[in-house]
């Protein structure tokens, strides 16, 4: 009996949990099948109980979580550049112009084209990973900051050409009335935010299935080596430059999918959906979610959009219900960049791998403070052989 | 004249000729871009000469933040992206100064003494503030990540550029903020064009200041052990160069020179705006590059051909795209000469 109250946990019930867990490791493929179903299933059902539901109908709830997951598709593919392979890509939203930008040539009455959506989807990741390549192949060869000040300078241009060139574009205007996604059996409609749901659901299954394979390959390897020291894995053979460019092109095509589904979703395509503050919020995702690890990251993108656009929309819309002299007066909405400003710089000063961080991640950036108490503790070491 | 050349030692005087000669290409080079322009623009001569003296000028001011950028990738090799919003903040700093504590209202100071004497405490309060602020940065933004991996600073950068510029938006709000532009309208003429005085205060002021700079780095001991740290952290350690302090000093010029740089923003164009950082300090990156990171003469150089793109484009009616050339010239420099025009080779530090 004193054993039990030592040991509460039944034999019986630990067996299991390292049953289940070693079943997670070995399928992580389907653990992300069935987490993904179970989140899809899960949140609808959220949407419906009493502090979700008083700020908002359900299909206002779903069609907010549709958007939320075009951010976890981005966040996902940001990982790949700056999580994996240690990239600073600061132009990301110019990837999702161009992939949104692909939809509203290939389906809407702009163009006259009307292509199937599935192909579109394809063509769309293929364009936006063709700049990717584009960009990264003179850039990356030098050191990675100059990468980021080249994204940086990318996701300004972008939008400038794609407002610029009225004739191809339509400005500021944007190219509207863009054909919603044509699949069999399934109707897209405006009323109807279910179908969005579940096709951004299945989309970012599949992109997490993919990005966790690949993270686990030769390539995600690579990937981590460079990010560790690019120097010693080129001595060990790699080609630095193609593998850091396929990281850049595949985190493109990413944010290009992303761009084809939230062209379908809004039917309208301009250039102020994608300015550089889409880019800093994307990267606040994957910093705060932690760099590297494909649930966090997507956790990350999932709080930090619904922080963006429910809460800090409520807490305004609360105060201002409640006449509180000051607050009311405050337009919580402003400061979500100051919020994201100040994230990013206390994440990287108190807690660099993020708020749920990969184990290797998390030494790797905690590297600096091990080296340094390493050698305080051989400089004690010296003393008391002195 | 004899006697001082004479007493040069061979590494001055080989300092001297160099010197001579960026003074004599840069004036080439100026008056090669007014012979393209006056024959190009329609205007001829007149205009040609208008707007190499709006070329200068603006290239002035890049050219002090580009300053900052290359001193600060120079020492510890971070892009400090929030450094055009220092500049930003400067600009504000100005216009609140000459608001508030001076009283200004917007009319022209004809007395030149009370001009001179509202400008220079203008300068000085613009640069102090920038000067702390750019060096408060360092200390809890970037310090404490010198040992990180490298691309943890960039991030917090990114960072401290966001709250600069958010805390802007929140204080003057969103719109165009009218800065009294106290600099009497007043134009000489020079080949057919009027130009104004205020051109002519911006390029010497700022020439003055990037002399004062090329001196202080060459000659004082602080800037030499600046020099010493950009070359080698652990060797200038090793030789009882303060790493700190030294770094500290760097932000603080740097600070500085972006408040100088604010300052004649705010009297140039008369209008500041709390996202102004954002392409300033592209462009003035992009000068940085363009003359090779980490040479202050290439940064000064870059920033000059920088506005002469620019103003090139604007000319011709392109205004829009000249953000786009600009950095199709970053991209055209990091493809064919990544060490920059006064860069040295130098392999992965490029």
């Amino acid at each position: 009996m004193t054993g039990r109250v030592a040991n509460p946990r039944p034999p019986m019930l630990g067996a299991s949990r390292a049953t289940l867990r070693r079943y997670v490791e070995q399928h992580r493929s389907l653990t992300i099948i069935f987490g993904m179903a179970l989140v899809g299933a899960l949140l609808p059902l959220l949407a419906l109980v009493p502090p979700f539901s008083i700020f908002q109908g359900q299909s206002v709830w779903l069609n907010g979580f549709s958007n939320a997951g075009v951010f976890v598709l981005l966040a996902l593919g940001l990982n790949i550049v700056v999580g994996l392979a240690g990239l600073l890509d600061l132009g990301y939203a110019a990837f999702f112009a161009i992939g949104a930008y692909a939809y509203a040539y290939g389906a809407s009455p702009f163009s006259g084209n009307h292509a199937p959506f599935i192909l579109m989807l394809l063509v769309g990741a293929l364009v936006a990973a063709t700049f990717g390549v584009l960009l990264g192949a003179p850039t990356l060869r030098l050191r990675g900051d100059y990468l980021a000040i080249v994204t940086l300078g990318f996701g300004e241009i972008v939008p400038i050409v794609f407002l610029n060139a009225e004739k191809y574009t339509e400005g500021t205007n944007g190219i509207g009335g863009i054909y919603k996604p044509d699949i069999p059996f399934v109707e897209f409609t405006l009323l109807n935010p279910w179908p969005f749901y579940v096709l951004i659901l299945i989309i970012v299954t599949v992109t997490m299935i993919f990005v966790y394979r690949l993270s686990e390959s030769r390539i995600g390897r690579a990937w981590m080596a460079i990010r560790e020291d690019e120097l010693a894995a080129a001595s060990n053979g790699l080609n630095t430059v193609t593998t850091k460019l396929l990281a850049f092109a595949l985190g493109a095509s990413t944010a290009g999918l992303a761009g084809v589904f939230n062209a379908s979703k809004l039917t309208l395509v301009s250039p102020d959906q994608f300015l550089s503050t889409v880019s800093f919020t994307i990267v606040a995702m994957v910093v705060l979610g932690g760099m590297g690890n494909i649930w966090g990251v997507a956790l990350g993108a999932f709080i930090v959009y619904t922080i963006q656009v429910v809460f800090l929309k409520q807490l305004n819309a609360f105060f201002e219900g409640l006449h509180v002299p000051i607050l009311s007066d405050i337009n919580f909405v402003q400061y979500q960049f100051l919020l994201y400003g100040l994230a990013l710089v206390l994440m990287m000063l108190f807690r660099p791998e993020g708020l749920f961080p990969s184990q290797r991640r998390r030494r790797e950036l905690h590297a600096a403070d091990a080296a340094e108490s390493e050698t305080e503790s051989v400089a004690a070491l010296d003393e008391s052989i002195s | 004249m004899t006697i001082a050349a004479k007493s040069a030692s061979p590494a001055g005087s080989g300092r001297t000729r160099s010197a001579l000669i960026l003074v004599g290409a840069s004036l080439i080079g100026v008056a090669a871009y007014f012979g393209l322009l006056a024959l190009i623009l329609p205007g001829g001569a007149p205009v040609a000469a208008q707007q190499v003296a709006n070329a200068l000028t603006l290239g002035a001011i890049y050219a002090l933040v580009a300053l900052g950028y290359t001193m600060v990738y120079g020492i510890i090799e971070l892009i400090n992206f929030a450094h055009g919003d220092v500049f930003m903040v400067g600009a504000f700093v100005a216009l609140y100064f000459m608001a508030g504590p001076l009283g200004q209202t917007g009319s022209a100071v004809t007395d030149p003494l009370l001009l001179g004497g509202l400008l220079l405490a203008t300068f000085i309060v613009a640069m102090t503030v920038m000067a702390v602020v750019n060096v408060t940065i360092e200390r809890f933004a970037y310090r404490p990540l010198r040992h990180a991996p490298r691309v943890a600073p960039l991030i917090t950068a990114i960072g401290v550029s966001l709250i600069l510029q958010n805390i802007m938006q929140i204080l003057v709000g969103t719109g165009d903020r009218k800065v009294p532009q106290i600099f009497p309208n007043v134009h000489f003429d020079f080949l057919g064009a009027s130009i104004g005085y205020l051109n002519l205060f911006i390029l010497v002021a700022s020439l003055i200041l990037m002399y004062g700079l090329q001196q202080f780095i060459s000659r004082t001991r602080l800037g030499r052990a600046m020099r010493a740290t950009a070359q080698d952290q652990q060797a200038a350690q090793l030789m009882g160069v303060d790493l700190n302090l030294t770094i500290a000093m760097t932000f603080l010029i740097g600070g500085a020179l972006a408040g100088a740089a604010g300052v004649f923003h705010s009297q140039y164009f008369g209008f500041v705006r709390f996202d102004l950082g954002f392409n300033a300090g592209l462009k003035a990156f992009t000068a940085a590059v363009l003359g090779g990171i980490g040479n202050l003469t290439g940064a000064a150089l870059g920033g000059f051909i920088i506005a002469f793109i620019e103003v090139f484009a604007a000319a011709n009616g392109q205004q829009r795209w000249s953000q786009a050339i600009v950095f199709v010239v970053l991209i055209v420099v990091l493809v064919f000469r990544p060490a920059g025009i006064l860069g040295q080779q130098l392999g992965e530090r490029a």
